[in-house]
């Protein structure tokens, strides 16, 4: 299949116009979960673009020798994989961010992202296109994780990547759940608002 | 997209050829990552270990030996510090399952009088903000030195000496509970013994 955009639109792509998190919204689980601090955010973000990388490079060269009747079944099976050597990574060079990140690295393999590329993208674009495509994606998710661990814990626990300016307790409600849904929708409402603002002809 | 057909013979070879791979390597990374794992899990609890006991040339862990809890229900990993082959005090590692979600891991260093040298926090999932507080010095520090034989190890709430965090009452219960369970076996074990 001919690839109608170039390499740099391809991975520009995945970081604003069609950001996981902002614009497609797919991977929400982890995103609300993790996101606790900008350290937190970044360690889930390079976690999930690793496996998105892989995942893409190795489906986009498998994907003509894969009967269509077990496609799903087959990807799966190749980001289970990395998603399991991901977390044995993790437990042997990076215990503490394992600890903290817990259970949202096994569920890797469930987030939409990941099986949402394999699908859309790998299974039908060329190796090259499929790596460019999962970094862009992967950075895009990296940067809206971090962004959104950055905001919660600087008004959570007025502090940032674990650095404290102020010793005294931020808003407690940004660290708990209803902070990551309030701080993610107005990262969306601003984000719609500056789109919306650029296209309209004033 | 695929131009091989989906007969039953290549879905099988297909799915076989997939999962056989994936097996394989995963084996590889797991032989490979397999002591820098376990490296990393002993040095996190001589971490602990040595943030409880300070003076000790031995390695604890090694010499670890498990205890029975004095109800029977559990036992828990007893870490003898020693210096110069004399016992200087013990690091108990001891659980509450009383906590705000999931189990409460704490590290307790007893000098062989049974006082608390320090206490830290190994592993929680108390909620962040408020539970999670646990694991700082003002809330750690009020047990230095004190022996839960002399103290009632339990939330000023309840009658007890420990100052709870605010509004974490259940976290604190909780931490009290375990460090009291440390204690008492850590009597047992002392009682028997004449050092």
């Amino acid at each position: 299949m001919a690839n109608p955009i170039s390499h740099k639109e391809n991975f520009l792509k995945g970081i604003i116009k069609e950001n996981p998190v902002f614009v497609i919204l797919l991977g929400l689980c982890p995103t609300l979960g993790v996101t606790s601090s900008a350290v937190n955010g970044l360690g889930m973000g390079v976690a999930t673009a690793f496996v998105l990388v892989m995942s893409n490079l190795v489906i986009s060269l498998v994907k003509n020798v894969i009967p269509d009747k077990v496609r799903i079944p087959s990807f799966i099976v190749i980001i289970a994989a990395f998603v399991t050597v991901v977390q044995l990574l993790m437990a042997a060079y990076t215990p503490a961010l394992n600890e903290q990140l817990g259970l949202f690295i096994p569920l890797i393999v469930v987030n939409c992202i990941v099986l949402g590329r394999a699908e859309a993208f790998a299974s039908r674009n060329t190796a090259l296109s499929s790596i460019i495509d999962g970094l862009g994606m992967g950075v895009g998710f990296t940067f809206a994780l971090t962004l959104l661990g950055a905001i919660r814990e600087l008004l959570g626990s007025l502090s940032l990547f674990g650095y404290k300016f102020i010793d005294a307790d931020g808003m407690l409600v940004f660290i708990l759940a209803p902070g990551a849904f309030i701080s993610l929708g107005f990262i969306i409402a601003i984000m719609n608002w500056m789109k919306n603002r650029k296209r309209s002809p004033h | 997209m695929a131009t091989i057909k989906s007969s039953f013979l290549n879905l099988l070879v297909t799915l076989t050829v997939i999962t056989l791979v994936a097996g394989l390597s995963l084996g590889y990374v797991f032989q490979w990552t397999k002591e820098p794992i376990a490296k990393a899990q002993m040095e996190k609890q001589l971490r602990a270990i040595e943030a409880v006991i300070q003076g000790y040339d031995n390695n604890p862990v090694t010499e670890k030996y498990k205890v029975a809890t004095p109800d029977g229900q559990d036992s828990l990993e007893f870490f003898p510090a020693k210096a110069n082959g004399e016992m200087i005090g013990i690091a108990v590692k001891t659980k509450s399952s009383k906590g705000y979600s999931g189990d409460i891991w704490l590290m307790v260093g007893f000098t062989m009088k049974g006082d608390i040298q320090q206490v830290v926090v190994i592993e929680h999932k108390e909620t962040p903000g408020l539970g999670s507080k646990m694991s700082d010095l003002k809330f750690l520090n009020q047990f230095y030195g004190k022996n839960p034989g002399q103290m009632n190890m339990k939330v000023k709430k309840d009658g007890g000496e420990v100052d709870a965090i605010t509004g974490a009452t259940i976290s604190s219960r909780a931490f009290s509970e375990a460090v009291q369970v440390a204690y008492e076996t850590f009597q047992t074990v002392n009682h028997g013994q004449s050092n």
